[in-house]
């Protein structure tokens, strides 16, 4: 799906003039960008997906990135962690760091990135295991625990910050998966957390969910700001609005916009931008 | 975006039907072919429950009564000169003494009238040839009894045994029958005296084969078969999901992994003879390895079970969700540590119902352990994967192929044994996929 789409974006691109607007990508007063992107392309193929793509994401900070389906956004938050890597045919070039560490680097594992760039995916993806097991798998695949002890205290304090200890303290050896799918999604929350990430990134984590398991995702996403920066794709502008303290604008492949989400939704600079949060087009 | 018909402001330039008309003229056409397609099912169902009745009730009919053997109560005086001459019990002595003599002079005690050589002979025949060996089992197991009078019950020949059966009718003329009026009239003696028993036949499932069907046992086979069943899964179970998981998960898909995987596709529906050929080729004449071995037949078997297993295999690590694989590389896991904790557990019931259809075919294998010398008649139960062995099928084809009458039910009784392995195999496959079910 992801694939197809950015194949399109990549098509329709071609041959269409756009002004690249004007990028705010210099860091606040104090304050070191936990992610840095540079000029960073994506080629499917050879389809391109991203078009040089500058973006600076400040930490404990949420950064929503919004636009229209096949604009990339999604790619790009699976170029922070390197998700792409498992897609046959994809190619990421420009630099990415991730707390000062480029994530291209040779002599950066993989692994240790997602350790430190956790994920949570559109679709609640539970393993089918049990609410422990679960949560305690990264920490166990990471050795992040010496004792049984310990490793039910970081699944249960994990629990906790997902906010989802009181529902299933009385089930935490029972199936992840006969959760309710609101409940999965904070299960996977809590599995992210588990491994103390210090990125988060959420592909579009709440468009399998009804109003009401959103509303305690994004109440938790805004909690969860203290201690993690979080980059979330959403095709929701209310929740972009809601949530996040900046929103980047992706439209074919390229960064359109990228400031305050205040600004962003009261007065952004780039035509494109407005109409599409104010429904023109999308 | 919608301009079907039946949303009527939609102007589509067509002219308006009924839809209802159109609908329900096309409605019974759908039920009409919908109720034909579950006919054909229900009477394919129907067939097939009738042919496999009819095979099983043919099998069971003609196999049930080699479970028992027909016995004579014998009362032999063991004679200490006769054993051991010298007495000191040397079981070198004892196991070469002649019984046979005393078997036949206790059925001459039965019969005292019988004088002529012709006739002796025939009163013999009464008995089979395992009466000797049983005598000198009871013998060897227990010396002490040497000197004394036992009762012992000795099998019958084969021919009694099947006139017992009524495989054997008297109706039949005397000279087209295998059984003669005098031996019918001493085994009648026999019975009004009540030494002729019909005992269940252990002989059947303790002993190898035997050129007398009343000796001739299926447990040689059976042990072949375990062994060679061993060595196919042994060989066949790892390599075959070792090949799925890189070529699922590792391999690059480029021009090589297709041509691979058209062959593996090719290897499937190879003729199993020329496994066999392969085998008598490569592994016996090549590798110089022990012929007729369970040894050589399980690896022949392994070839011809590893694309069975990879196809399956491969289809079923396919199955696992992609979800599940992002999940855990998400988390930070290693390919490997995604496809041991994560695929291999979830696809494992499919692996295991292909490897159970692998192996289920190389348990009714006959063709290629041809090749490899599997044929030959073996009566010593193998002892190891490299000793002389036979397996089920090819024991029933060699059964079927002999003349005697009372092989047909052990024929049948062979094969009723290899139907019950095959159910265990598969009840054992059955079990193992319900504990590696996961649900999500």
């Amino acid at each position: 799906m992801q694939l197809a789409n950015s194949e399109n974006a990549a098509k329709d691109g071609v041959g269409m003039p756009e002004k690249t607007g004007n990028l705010t990508t210099e860091s606040k007063a104090g304050r070191t960008p936990m992610v840095v992107a540079r000029d960073v392309d994506v080629f499917y193929g050879d389809k391109q997906a991203l078009f040089g793509i500058d973006m600076d994401i400040l930490p404990n900070e949420v950064t929503a990135l919004i636009g229209p389906s096949g604009c990339g956004k999604s790619t790009f938050l699976r170029c922070l962690n390197r998700m792409n890597d498992v897609i046959e045919g994809c190619r990421v070039e420009g630099r990415i760091s991730v707390d000062g560490q480029d994530i291209f680097d040779r002599a950066l594992d993989v692994v240790h990135l997602r350790a430190r760039v956790g994920m949570v995916f559109q679709k609640p993806n539970p393993f089918p295991k049990s609410v422990f097991d679960n949560v305690a798998y990264g920490p166990k695949i990471h050795g992040l625990s010496s004792s049984k002890d310990e490793l039910e205290e970081i699944v249960m304090t994990s629990l906790e910050k997902a906010g989802l200890i009181e529902e299933v303290k009385d089930r935490l050896h029972q199936p992840g998966t006969g959760l309710s799918g609101g409940q999965q999604q904070r299960l996977c929350i809590a599995r992210a957390i588990a491994i103390q990430p210090e990125v988060i990134l959420m592909d579009e984590p709440c468009s399998a969910l009804d109003p009401i398991a959103t509303a305690k995702i994004e109440e938790l996403i805004d909690e969860l700001r203290e201690n993690y920066t979080i980059v979330i794709v959403t095709h929701n502008m209310q929740q972009a609005a809601r949530v996040s303290q900046r929103t980047a604008f992706f439209h074919l492949g390229k960064l359109l916009e990228f400031g305050d989400t205040d600004q962003i939704f009261t007065n952004p600079s780039v035509e494109r931008t407005r109409d599409y949060i104010t429904g023109r087009f999308g | 975006m919608s301009d079907t018909a039946g949303t009527g402001t939609v102007k589509t330039g067509l002219p308006r039907k009924n839809i209802n008309e159109v609908v329900s003229a096309g409605i019974r056409r759908r039920y009409a072919a919908e109720r034909r397609f579950r006919a054909y099912g229900l009477a394919a169902i129907g067939f097939a429950i009738f042919a496999l009745t009819t095979l099983l009730v043919t099998i069971v009919g003609t196999g049930y009564s080699a479970f028992t053997q027909t016995m004579l109560e014998l009362e032999i005086t063991l004679y200490p000169q006769d054993i051991d001459p010298e007495g000191n019990r040397d079981p070198k002595v004892l196991s070469t003494a002649n019984y046979q003599a005393l078997v036949r002079q206790s059925l001459r005690d039965l019969f005292p009238e019988v004088t002529t050589r012709q006739e002796r002979r025939r009163l013999n025949g009464l008995v089979s040839d395992g009466a000797t060996f049983q005598v000198r089992r009871a013998v060897l197991d227990d010396p002490s009894i040497i000197g004394q009078r036992i009762s012992i019950l000795v099998p019958m020949s084969d021919d009694i045994d099947q006139f017992m059966k009524g495989h054997i009718s008297a109706e039949v003329p005397e000279s087209d029958r295998r059984v003669s009026d005098q031996e019918i009239a001493w085994l009648e003696r026999l019975q009004d005296r009540n030494l002729v028993h019909r005992t269940f036949n252990w002989t059947f499932f303790t002993s190898g084969d035997s050129r007398e069907p009343e000796l001739a046992g299926i447990w040689g086979a059976l042990v072949g078969s375990l062994l060679t069943m061993s060595v196919t899964l042994a060989l066949a179970f790892p390599l075959a999901v070792a090949t799925a998981i890189y070529l699922e998960e590792f391999a690059p898909k480029n021009r090589w992994t297709d041509l691979i995987e058209v062959n593996i596709n090719n290897l499937a529906a190879v003729p199993s003879i020329v496994f066999g050929l392969l085998g008598l080729a490569v592994f016996l004449n090549f590798f110089g390895l022990p012929r007729s071995a369970p040894l050589v037949g399980g690896m022949v078997l392994a070839l011809m079970t590893l694309p069975t297993i990879i196809i399956a295999a491969r289809a079923s690590i396919k199955a696992v969700p992609p979800w599940i694989r992002e999940a855990a590389l998400g988390l930070g896991a290693s390919r490997m540590q995604v496809v041991f904790q994560h695929t291999l557990p979830l696809a494992m019931p499919g692996i295991l119902t292909g490897t159970i259809i692998g192996m289920a075919q190389a348990l009714g294998e006959t063709a290629p352990l041809l090749m490899i010398g599997m044929i030959a008649f073996i009566v010593d139960i193998p002892q190891g994967v490299t000793d002389p062995a036979t397996v089920l099928p090819v024991q029933v084809f060699l059964w079927s192929d002999a003349p005697e009458r009372a092989f047909v039910e052990r024929t049948s009784a062979a094969i009723m044994v290899l139907l019950s392995f095959l159910i265990v195999m598969n009840a054992f496959a059955i079990y193992l996929r319900k504990r590696f079910e996961r649900r999500w």
